[in-house]
């Protein structure tokens, strides 16, 4: 029967089972014994299966891709090494891609520090609050082609954006979609838009759960709102605040569906998934494209990595 | 003077982003009401002349295939939902309420697949999935969807850890056996549970957008075919309107009836 060496490495795992597949009754059958051996295998074969097959097997197989020329047809057997490699980061049509992140990276920090401001808020007593919150929620759980034509008619030529500012009196408003130089600005505050939501619902789960009695006595030893602020809600959403941040990361690094649905990459949108992909399915480079997704990973794992580093969770439970 | 002007800011500030949301969204409805001679002469934050002209929802409807969209979009939400849920829960109640060799192993792969962004991987998950022979197939998103939801794993493992494993033992020394115990005792009380992954995963595969896109392009889901507008609907937008609203609609009924489990699903998910 299997022994919980692999367990006792770690010793701050403490299990609550009953440990019954652990120690079998001696004298029963070995077909029953092997069963009961089998079972936990059973219950867990179909999710590790498919973990396997669609996500690592994918993920292996990429590392291979990017070490060869290939077209996604045929065999895989024109190995070049790290070439793949040192074009992503030698092309600078391909490396270009990196600066737009960088417009939804600060975005990301912009989009943050508005949730944290009305999470803050919100977590005080107000009037309306539901209303105010759901507002501030629900563009989070809008369709992304949806979000995409709700902007795409906002910042048309003549559209409701240029109608506003006529109001305020800018009379030539520039082509928020078709100039190269205003574009980037104009997905990636459609894209704050969009999640702010879900930054927002976040920080103020987490600004909740802190005791309404370190308020209290905060109060009592008058502390205004801002030193609650400083010395109660924010410690209180550190942990949530670095998670946002990895977040934010990796985010800025994944945009699609925005750019795409909007500009399909044009005038400078084209980000490095965007990248990635037509390199993939349209220029045929599978091999190129997948040196860039390793390359994504291994951004994505390191900065998780800093991330635990730096933000290590108060308490681990799971693993 | 201090005390009178805080509110007033705060109430301003919410107001303003409150505008901020909601006006992009207004005009889209206001476009999607309007007809397409009164779409050219009037501007965008015009109100409708008539509040309840819905020809432009029944041309979306006809011309577009926003029905076949929603009638696929069901089907695959319906079984990859089921799935995911038996798949989760039975692999959820392997790894907390049994103690094997790889258990370890198993839960840090699950951990580590979190941080793989699928959007990249596709590169080669697509030759995986073409290689079954499921390319343009509904079976491919369906099994995409499954099999890469770890998070619901987690969400599974975290509430089965409060639910008390006497349970387990008092119908063990009945001589109920593993299944029995897992079907009868654990899912049912696992609703809360999966009602939250329902809710939260629901969401995601009816906004999904990237999945459908890449592998079925024969038919079309909710997103693939409010995306078919881009082309040939070009400038006529009160159209491209109705049908944007088509897709927001069902959005806002569900958080209408669900905001409170919305809200604690996303907790659960983000902090795993």
């Amino acid at each position: 029967m299997s022994t919980p060496s692999a367990v006792s490495e770690d010793a701050t795992v403490t299990l609550t089972t009953g440990g019954r597949g652990r120690k079998p009754h001696r004298g029963r059958t070995s077909g029953r014994r092997l069963l009961t051996a089998l079972t936990p295998y059973l219950f867990v074969a179909v999710a590790v299966g498919l973990l396997l097959l669609l996500t690592y097997a994918p993920a292996v197989n990429m590392i291979w891709y990017s070490l060869n020329n290939w077209t996604g047809f045929g065999e895989v057997d024109d190995f070049v090494g790290l070439d793949n490699y040192i074009e992503v980061f030698t092309n600078p049509k391909i490396f270009a891609v990196f600066g737009v992140s960088l417009y939804y990276f600060v975005a990301s920090f912009v989009q943050m520090a508005i949730a944290l401001y009305f999470a803050a808020l919100l977590s005080f007593s107000t009037r309306f609050s539901n209303f105010f919150r759901g507002v501030l929620f629900f563009p989070y759980l809008i369709n992304g082609v949806a979000i995409g034509f709700v902007f795409l008619y906002l910042f048309q030529p003549g559209g409701t954006l240029d109608t506003v500012l006529g109001w305020f009196g800018l009379a030539d408003p520039p082509q928020w979609l078709g100039d190269s130089s205003i574009a980037n600005f104009a997905l990636a505050s459609t894209s704050v838009w969009r999640y702010t939501g879900l930054n927002f619902v976040l920080f103020l789960g987490a600004i909740q759960s802190i005791p309404s009695e370190l308020y209290e006595a905060a109060e009592l030893d008058g502390a205004g709102k801002w030193a609650q602020f400083r010395f109660i809600i924010f410690p209180g959403i550190r942990r949530i605040i670095g998670l946002s941040f990895i977040l934010a990361i990796s985010g800025s690094l994944s945009v699609f569906e925005i750019p795409y649905i909007m500009t399909s990459g044009a005038n400078g949108t084209t980000t490095f998934v965007i990248q990635t992909v037509q390199t993939a399915f349209q220029f045929r480079q599978v091999g190129l494209a997948s040196a860039m997704a390793v390359i994504l990973l291994a951004i994505v794992l390191i900065v998780t990595w800093l991330q635990r580093k730096f933000f290590p969770d108060e308490k681990v439970d799971l693993t | 003077m201090k005390r009178a002007l805080a509110p007033t800011l705060k109430y301003a500030s919410l107001i303003i982003a409150a505008v901020l949301v909601l006006l992009p969204l207004s005009v889209v409805l206001f476009a999607s009401l309007k007809t397409s001679e009164e779409y050219s002469n009037t501007g965008p934050l015009t109100p409708p002349e008539n509040w309840f002209n819905i020809s432009n929802f029944v041309t979306a409807f006809e011309k577009a295939d926003m029905l076949q969209g929603f009638i696929n979009t069901t089907i695959v939400l319906a079984i990859s939902l089921t799935g995911t849920i038996l798949i989760g829960t039975m692999a959820a109640y392997a790894v907390d309420r049994f103690e094997f060799r790889g258990r370890k192993l198993i839960m840090g792969l699950f951990l580590v697949a979190t941080l793989i962004p699928s959007v990249t991987s596709q590169v080669a998950t697509f030759q995986i999935i073409n290689g079954l022979g499921l390319y343009n197939t509904k079976a491919a998103l369906v099994l995409l969807f499954m099999g890469t939801d770890i998070i619901a794993i987690y969400i599974f493992i975290q509430f089965m850890q409060s639910i008390p494993v006497s349970l387990d033992e008092a119908a063990l020394l009945d001589g109920a056996n593993r299944w029995t115990i897992y079907w009868r005792i654990i899912l049912p009380l696992l609703k809360p549970a999966i009602a939250t992954v329902v809710i939260i995963k629901g969401i995601a595969i009816y906004n999904e957008f990237y999945l459908p896109f890449l592998y079925l392009q024969s038919e079309p889901l909710i997103s693939t075919a409010l995306f078919r507008f881009k082309g040939p609907f070009g400038a006529q937008w009160e159209l491209i309107a109705a049908a944007t609203i088509v897709v927001i609609i069902p959005t806002v009924i569900a958080f209408m009836f669900l905001q409170k489990w919305i809200y604690k699903g996303l907790v659960a998910g983000a902090v795993k």
